[in-house]
């Protein structure tokens, strides 16, 4: 089942209608997910990296369009049937009954607020399971019990009688992973799950998601700008930016090899104990009010980088290897040679060299920017 | 890949396939040089008033009241002088034959635009006078007092408020600063007197002091600080423990020093906006008064006696009631809006992505 | 929990028996005389006092007035209706008060919810701008000046409705006075309902439902309505109050026999002597901390958050 793509989306673009006017905040946006696999969507906030999951699961708020794209999921219904739909055009109330809990999961940000205050824990595991899968109250409770153990709740026939207040923080994330998990996802999306949780306990419910994927084959795609939540957990990493995927690869290729100017900065941006240097990189300037969209790279006014085509097209995906594509002008054929920052260019090799991984990153890029456009996935 | 090729390519799709035929020309491969990367052109620096304004401004039921704020007060200050006639002037005029003819119960009427419209003229010896809301049932003219009128109920709700704002202000800032024993028997006063209904302050009022327009005041001071001071107390709770009161605090600053130039200019904001509230209540207050007949007496008038003048009349002169209603209705959305207004523009919600 | 109770019970008891206190003093130490000089002589006027107890010490004359209002006796009145309990009076008024005060608690309340409810449900569409617009209107008219067109278009121009309230045809001349009583309850309850309801609809534990699953009614139901409903309890308070009592001018206008008309009589002190006062204030102070008392134990009953916290007291 490894290679089978579950999820494509293809060419999203999403604007918004606000007071201000419309703020076409997705611009073309293509990510796919392999049964099994953990996909990161890697981004400062703004860059749409929420917005694009929150069209997977139908959550996104009245005043967005979707102007084009697709986004395809392939799964088996209750029949035992094969099934390949477009999300984007299944009806809301389709997609609640058919896909949202029983298909697709979402663990949210801030488990301080994503659990309904006025309903005690185990009926919110329940409601769930109760919904979709028509069985009995005992089978839900049961169940339920079963959850809270495996996202590690001890006392858990005590636990589920609480109000969410009574909870710390890091056990109401581990009861929303509960919740995510009560009708057998296939795919779990964590939206910078542990972002409000203190560092010791972000550990231990990035281990859990992982443990649990192991166990029951999850697919998930984490959204977060945490590089270091990527390093623990990713195979893949899409690289956003303003709306738009700038930089795709597996793990290594993202964090050895990388080869857009904004992965660099967001690389640079990580804290390293190790280097000398005691300031702390961080990415100059902010990223482009999408209310006015820029002509060419929108990163182009940040980067060091930048090329004069940069301010007048936008740069294709250009092709590094099957499975790495950065949309970047310096990897045309024509544009002069640029590497990567010294300073980065060394803590990554010293990275490497100490998870032991070998990577060997290929020669030139391919010089066909046509035919480098990520046509057909990875 | 077997399902992808079947789909047909969406239109942003063949957009982006025309973007990416740009053919590139000589020269677009070099670096761009001589810019400043670390110039922020997307978020230029604003002060937090001038973000305050310009949000304000932008919205649109906010300018809407104020707008409709600010013509009232200035029909009221200059509605009265635009006739001839005052406020409690009965309107006479003496015939060639010398009676006295008392212009009553006219309704409203503009000769020109009757002679416009139907091509008849007014009889009688008003037939050329302009009376844009009539004249009462004694034959005063309505224009001038509903404006009068206005001004005069406009005038208590901005004394009282404004009074009230700095009762309210400093017994919330001394609560809320100085805490412990202090703050906790000034909000047991505070609980109390807020547990004691406003009518019964005024019926109690209404024996120890005579009608008119100090009942009214205070009436309104008695009441309406307590909103204020609970506001002031919140906000210096918020701030008390922010850095930079702690950081004079370690540079040696007084107390007070602390609570009149750190702390009160935050306060100013969601006071004022409290204020743009208790404006309209004021009003109401006093409106209510004045009808009952506690309130403002005759033969000065105000919203509220106005109202109660063509409630007793409403029978035979239907139309003497309206401007004073539309007047009052008007302050209260216009109040209203401001006061939504500012409270969005202090505290923005974060537009939603 | 019943300590959480017990607590706020005892609180209200104390506040308000220091409001009577304090009113009690007020008008005992008011200059003037309570009793109608051209109709008694000075010896009459002394006889009367000591029989009332007037020259008795203040503490000792409190002490033994807060007895006969524990038995429901407010005194006699000396003006207006003199000589008749004021319990008596009270009592009609109440009577009246109450009838029409509720039914505009019920009709402002269960249209308001229901306006507010479906302006949120279809949020940005045209029901959501018409519950602003009536919300705005509801506001910003005072209740009498309803009262005062509905009078005058349903009772003077069509004859439908009586002009003046009448007891015997309760349901029927309640109507008026009822329904422009309820209009600013329906707008504040329409108005709050939408805004909590639309903030429940925009949270996470509303998407986090969605993602498992939920929508239409049971999401409504289950999520939106219990969390958006709770805090309506504590705008309805002061509402309730107000019309159970506050139904000062319309009472006076349509000539309803009720305590808004008595209590518009003692600000006015058109004939209503110091007794109806202190009985007014009492009843007004009562009211008024009792319901805010029943709002906060409800609170603490239906949110879990205070609910839990209030066991962990005990």
């Amino acid at each position: 089942m490894k290679d089978k793509t579950i999820l494509e989306i293809k060419d999203l673009d999403i604007s918004f209608r606000t007071n201000a006017g419309v703020i076409h905040a997705i611009r073309g946006v293509d990510i796919d997910l392999q049964k099994g696999e953990t996909v990161a969507i890697v981004g400062e906030s703004g860059s749409g990296k929420s917005v694009t999951m929150k069209a997977v699961t139908g959550l996104l708020d009245t005043n967005a369009t979707v102007n084009g794209g697709s986004i395809l999921y392939r799964y088996t219904d209750d029949a035992g049937q094969e099934q390949i739909v477009d999300l984007l055009k299944m009806s809301i109330r389709d997609l609640r009954s058919r896909i949202n809990g029983r298909h697709i999961s979402m663990v949210f940000q801030d488990p301080m607020t994503s659990l309904d205050p006025t309903m005690q824990i185990g009926r919110q595991i329940m409601e769930g399971m109760l919904l979709h899968k028509k069985v009995s109250r005992q089978e839900a409770r049961a169940h339920a019990l079963e959850l809270l153990e495996l996202v590690g709740i001890t006392d858990a026939e005590k636990r589920m009688k609480n109000y969410p207040h009574q909870l710390s923080g890091g056990m109401r994330q581990r009861v929303v992973i509960a919740i995510a998990l009560s009708s057998d996802p296939d795919i779990l999306i964590c939206d910078e799950p542990t972002t409000a949780l203190d560092v010791t306990i972000q550990a231990r419910i990035l281990d859990l998601i992982k443990d649990i994927q192991r166990r029951i084959g999850l697919s998930v795609i984490y959204i977060t700008h945490d590089l270091g939540v990527v390093a623990k957990v990713a195979d893949y990493v899409n690289v956003m930016y303003a709306g738009r995927i700038v930089e795709v690869g597996n793990v290594n290729e993202i964090f050895y090899d990388p080869k857009h100017p904004y992965t660099w900065g967001l690389l640079s941006a990580m804290p390293d104990l190790e280097t000398d240097d005691d300031r702390l990189y961080s990415i100059p300037g902010s990223p482009p009010n999408l209310l006015h969209e820029p002509a060419g790279d929108a990163f182009a006014p940040r980067n060091a980088f930048a090329l004069a085509i940069d301010e007048k097209a936008q740069p294709p995906m250009f092709k590094v290897s099957d499975t790495h594509f950065a949309a970047t002008w310096l990897l045309h054929p024509d544009a002069p040679k640029v590497e990567l920052p010294e300073e980065l260019r060394h803590r990554l090799d010293r990275a490497r060299k100490e998870a032991g991984v070998h990577f060997d990153p290929p020669g030139n890029p391919a010089a066909d920017p046509a035919g480098a456009r990520k046509e057909a996935g990875l | 890949m077997g399902f992808l090729a079947k789909r047909k390519p969406a239109p942003v799709q063949a957009a982006a396939a025309a973007q990416a035929e740009y053919i590139p020309s000589e020269g677009d491969f070099t670096l761009l040089t001589g810019r400043d990367i670390n110039v922020d052109k997307n978020y230029a620096s604003q002060g937090y008033w001038k973000g305050v304004a310009i949000h304000f401004l932008k919205d649109k039921r906010a300018m809407a009241g104020l707008i409709i704020v600010v013509l009232i007060i200035l029909l009221a200050i200059l509605g009265p002088s635009i006739n001839s006639y005052g406020y409690k002037d009965i309107i006479t005029v003496i015939t060639e034959e010398g009676k006295k003819k008392i212009g009553r119960a006219i309704p409203p009427r503009i000769p020109a635009l009757h002679r416009l419209l139907t091509g008849e003229e007014y009889t009688g010896v008003f037939a050329d006078r302009v009376f844009l809301f009539g004249t009462d049932d004694m034959g005063r003219d309505l224009w001038t007092r509903t404006w009068t009128g206005a001004r005069i109920s406009l005038i208590i709700a901005f004394v009282t408020i404004f009074i009230d704002m700095i009762i309210g202000m400093s017994y919330g800032l001394i609560s809320g600063y100085f805490g412990g024993m202090t703050d906790n028997i000034m909000q047991r006063i505070v609980e109390v007197a807020n547990s004691v209904p406003r009518l019964v302050i005024i019926s109690v009022l209404a024996i120890f002091m005579p009608k008119g327009m100090g009942l009214v005041i205070v009436a309104l001071l008695l009441t309406e600080w307590i909103g204020m001071s609970k506001i002031a107390r919140a906000e210096v709770l918020k701030l008390k423990e922010q850095e930079y009161v702690l950081a004079s605090r370690t540079l040696g600053a007084g107390r007070f020093h602390i609570i009149f130039s750190q702390i009160l200019p935050n306060t100013i904001g969601p006071i004022i906006t409290q204020v743009m509230f208790s404006i309209p209540t004021a009003i109401f207050t006093e409106a209510f008064l004045s009808f009952v007949g506690v309130g403002i007496v005759l033969p000065q008038c105000s919203v509220g006696s106005l109202i109660e003048d063509g409630f007793n009349n409403i029978t035979t002169l239907p139309y003497q009631i309206l401007p004073p209603i539309i007047v009052l209705a008007l302050l209260m959305l216009g109040f209203n809006f401001i006061g939504d207004g500012l409270r969005e523009a202090l505290a923005p919600k974060l537009e939603d992505m | 929990m019943a300590k959480y109770i017990l607590k706020r019970i005892g609180m209200a008891l104390l506040t308000l028996l220091l409001i009577i206190f304090v009113l009690f003093v007020l008008v005992r130490i008011m200059p003037g005389n309570p009793f109608p000089s051209e109709r008694m002589n000075a010896t009459q006027i002394a006889n009367k006092r000591a029989e009332m107890g007037l020259d008795d010490p203040i503490p000792v004359q409190f002490v033994n007035y807060m007895r006969g209002v524990l038995k429901g006796d407010f005194g006699k009145g000396t003006s207006l209706y003199y000589g008749v309990p004021i319990k008596t009076v009270l009592y009609t008024c109440i009577n009246n008060s109450f009838r029409i005060g509720g039914l505009a608690i019920l009709l402002g309340t269960a249209l308001g919810l229901l306006l507010g409810i479906s302006a949120a449900l279809n949020r940005g569409k045209f029901l959501d701008g018409f519950c602003t617009v009536f919300s705005i209107i509801g506001v910003c008219v005072p209740s009498y000046v309803f009262l005062i067109f509905l009078q005058y278009f349903f009772s003077y121009k069509i004859p439908f409705f009586p002009y003046f309230f009448d007891n015997t045809r309760f349901l029927f001349s309640s109507t008026i006075p009822a329904v422009s009583l309820s209009l600013f309850t329906m707008s504040t309850v329409s108005r709050f309902t939408r805004n909590e309801m639309v903030e429940v609809q925009d949270s996470d534990y509303v998407r986090l439902a969605q993602s498992k699953g939920m929508y239409g009614a049971g999401l409504v139901w289950h999520h939106v309505l219990r969390n958006s409903l709770i805090p309506i309890v504590t705008v309805l308070a002061p509402l309730i109050v107000d019309l159970l009592t506050g139904a000062l001018v319309v009472e006076k206008i349509y000539g309803i026999n009720g305590i808004g008309k008595l209590m518009v009589d003692a600000i006015t002190g058109e004939g209503v002597d110091y007794n109806y006062v202190l009985a007014l204030g009492i009843l007004y102070s009562a009211l008024y901390i009792g319901i805010m008392m029943v709002v906060d134990i409800l609170y603490g009953i239906l949110d879990p958050r205070i609910r839990v916290a209030a066991k962990g007291e005990e």
